[in-house]
């Protein structure tokens, strides 16, 4: 019926759109395992469960909170609204400071406590991560 | 007065471009050769941005704190080498770099390309004088850098120290080479489409463009990833970071092209591809420097967020894609459509190489951009980290690396797979070989085994390769060679990098089975424009002997910021890296001290690659 050609380019074209359809849905599927939400501490407290799911909490580091031992360091980050606690083992960025921006990337442990996998380097002093400000501009 | 007579330049630098492609339009029916005034007013436009641009550098010497970007981003107590990078350390100082390699470009274009046809030459120039053009009123209106400040400040804001490093000095200039070389390649694919040009001799003739561009951009995302391994203290060398994406995206896309020249110039197919493609590396330079420029991603690239300047660069973005399109639909006639593809072929090897190349490339594109759009339309905010990328990249890297083991020994039109029986030894050993490497390891071993399997696979025939057929092909030989032992590097520097993070008082030590940290005394030194601050620390491991690393803090007097310096022992086998970080009013240091195999290979053989670049360019060059 058809030419040997013809269902060639048709077998070719197929396949071609298969593997374009295929790979899309891959992307599209690892994209929602893989993304990673950011939420401020009073979004936190407004959660109704708590998920096991990596997130970003942003705000300040609230002023005399932070305490270091040789393993771990705690900390509370504060919108000015909620605070959570936070506790880590890591690499601690130069910028981290008392009073100032913090992003923080981890596991909710319940709505209080946060259990921070990394902390979120920052480029200078004037720099403050885009979700920190606007978590802090909705107190 | 250097500011003055650089803002000046600009202006008439603008009227040079309007000039041009006034008289390239007078001059695109005449006769058959191209314009005194044409070359004379490119040149002109050459001459004046270069005086601008020494104008700021000049002002950046001298300090003149009256000109706004030097008063933003210098210092007088600032080394007189970091005066003379923080020129292009900013945003209105690098995109008065960008114009300059822009017209450099052009001009060199008009020079090298006599023997091409008019038609075509005088189009290209035309195209890129668009664009030119475009980046001078975006220069002056929104950017300019030679704003005046009055009253004139004593002393200036200093430039950020982490940029204070003699890699990044020269990254913008190396990587925007690269960027702006794709610019040549963009005007120049529409202007041989628009004139019916596209064919052997333009593949032949842009393939030099291709391969200077390549290199540079290379090189240049090269500079920058050493630069974040020592300098941002993660012990890495690629995060996946968005401003790192918009890099390595439009080198994909060279890379493609750069494959597809290869099977336009031999055999004249895949013209749509390698047009599509010419478009893609520009218009995917042009986005990454939207997105670093317009303060949508955040970093140290991001110099001022400024929504005009976004704006602008987003509508000359999206002419630009506009115009592309409308001249590749409205000239391109695919020619040629009754050429056989047999499936083992070079023409399939390649394709095959681009279809790989284009999946990468979207897999990224769709991680960078995907958390703006969805900000943009659902405010919520999220990041897309490394795990994204590995998952989706790892398991298609298997398949690559055969394709790209067997592919080269393939011929034109229809091969034939030759000595299977060496092949299928190489296999086995490299299975063996990885086996063996990686029997202790525990999880993930099988995807680990069968990723390093195929690394070694590929290393193998491409060291074979090189030994036996040392003067043909040397170039890709080179470059293949150096990407095999770059993704069995990074393969094994991931497997087996260790790391230990603690904090530690000054005189404590962390002790763990086979490792012990000493934190041993620190010292204080005054530099320049910083103090310095030094730990000594003596690292005793079972197997290793006795190391003494020494760290610094640095703490920067203007902009008052403190940087750490790791100190890192490089050998042939593995890095032994460590940085030292303090928390204001604390005791408490924190240590991170990692070991990173076979790091150095990495940096090596990313040379190796862009070395099999630049020799393809010198030997094209020889041969004509």
């Amino acid at each position: 019926m058809y030419g040997r050609k013809v269902k060639l380019r048709f077998f070719f074209i197929l396949s071609a759109f298969l593997i374009l359809v295929l790979s899309i849905a891959l992307i599209l599927k690892s994209l929602e395992e893989n993304v990673v939400y950011f939420q401020s501490p009073s979004e936190i407290k407004e959660l109704l469960e708590v998920k096991k799911k990596k997130i970003r909490v942003g705000g300040m580091v609230k002023n005399d909170s932070i305490s270091i031992k040789s393993e771990e360091l705690e900390f509370i980050i504060t919108d000015f609204k909620s605070e959570i606690n936070v506790v880590y083992s890591g690499a601690i960025p130069n910028l981290f400071e008392e009073g100032k921006g913090v992003v923080a990337e981890g596991f909710l442990k319940d709505k209080n406590f946060f259990i921070a996998t990394k902390i979120l380097a920052k480029h200078d002093e004037n720099y403050m991560p885009p979700e920190v400000k606007e978590a802090l501009k909705e107190k | 007065m250097a500011s003055l007579i650089g803002y000046y330049s600009l202006i008439i630098g603008l009227f040079c471009s309007l000039l041009t492609i006034f008289y390239s339009i007078k001059n695109f029916n005449d006769n058959n050769v191209i314009k005194k005034e044409v070359l004379l007013f490119t040149f002109l436009q050459f001459f004046f941005v270069i005086i601008s641009f020494l104008g700021l550098i000049v002002s950046f010497i001298i300090s003149d704190f009256s000109n706004e970007t030097v008063f933003n981003h210098s210092h007088t107590t600032k080394p007189l080498f970091y005066k003379i990078s923080g020129t292009w350390g900013n945003h209105e100082g690098s995109l008065l770099l960008w114009l300059l390699v822009l017209t450099l470009f052009i001009f060199l274009f008009l020079l090298k390309s006599n023997n091409q046809p008019k038609k075509y030459r005088i189009l290209t120039l035309a195209f890129q004088q668009i664009i030119i053009t475009g980046f001078f009123i975006f220069l002056i209106k929104t950017s300019s850098p030679f704003n005046y400040i009055f009253p004139i400040p004593s002393e200036g804001l200093g430039l950020n120290p982490i940029l204070q490093d003699p890699a990044l000095a020269i990254h913008p200039p190396i990587l925007y080479l690269g960027y702006v070389g794709s610019s040549i390649i963009f005007s120049s694919a529409l202007a041989a489409t628009a004139s019916g040009y596209i064919s052997k001799d333009w593949a032949k003739h842009i393939k030099g463009w291709v391969l200077i561009s390549w290199f540079f951009l290379t090189l240049g995302i090269l500079l920058g990833s050493i630069w974040a391994y020592y300098e941002l203290g993660w012990g890495g060398f690629w995060f996946w970071d968005p401003v790192e994406n918009v890099s390595l995206m439009p080198w994909l896309a060279l890379t493609t092209l750069l494959h597809c020249i290869l099977a336009l110039e031999k055999r004249s197919i895949l013209t749509s591809w390698a047009i599509i493609l010419s478009i893609a590396t520009f218009t995917l330079s042009m986005c990454g420097t939207f997105l670093v420029r317009s303060g949508i991603l955040n970093s140290v690239h991001t110099f001022a967020n400024d929504p005009e300047r976004g704006l602008f660069i987003l509508i000359f973005l999206f002419s630009l894609i506009f115009l592309s399109l409308f001249i590749f639909f409205y000239f391109h006639k695919n020619e040629n459509k009754n050429f056989k593809f047999f499936l083992l072929s070079k023409e399939t090897s390649i394709l095959v190489n681009n279809w790989f190349m284009m999946y990468f490339l979207s897999v990224i594109l769709v991680g960078t951009i995907y958390p703006i759009f969805l900000e943009v339309i659902s405010s919520k905010k999220i990041s897309v980290g490394p795990p994204f990328y590995t998952k989706l990249i790892i398991p298609f890297l298997i398949p690559f690396l055969f394709a790209m083991a067997i592919g080269p020994k393939l011929k034109w039109i229809k091969s034939d797979v030759q000595n299977k029986i060496n092949l299928i030894i190489f296999l086995v050993i490299s299975f063996l070989i990885s086996f063996l490497i990686l029997k202790n390891l525990n999880d993930n071993f099988l995807l680990n085994s069968i990723l390093l399997t195929s690394a070694f696979y590929l290393f193998f025939i491409t060291t074979k390769d090189f030994m036996i057929k040392k003067v043909q092909n040397f170039s890709q030989n080179l470059a293949h060679f150096g990407f095999s032992l770059l993704i069995l590097s990074i393969l094994l520097n991931n497997i087996f990098s260790t790391e230990v993070i603690t904090n530690l008082k000054i005189g404590e030590t962390f002790k763990s089975k086979n490792l012990s940290i000493n934190f041993q005394s620190m010292d204080q030194k005054d530099e320049q424009n910083f103090k310095s601050l030094i730990g000594k620390f003596k690292i005793n491991s079972s197997k290793d002997e006795t190391i003494i690393l020494k760290p610094e803090l640095r703490i920067y007097n203007q902009p008052n910021i403190i940087t750490s310096e790791a100190d890192i022992k490089i050998s042939l086998l593995k890095d032994r890296f460590i940085t030292m970080n303090s928390v204001k009013n604390q005791n408490y240091f924190n240590i991170r001290y990692q070991v990173k195999p076979f790091m150095i290979w990495i940096w090596i053989s990313v040379l190796l690659i862009s070395f099999g670049g630049i020799i393809s360019f010198f030997k094209k060059i020889y041969e004509n």
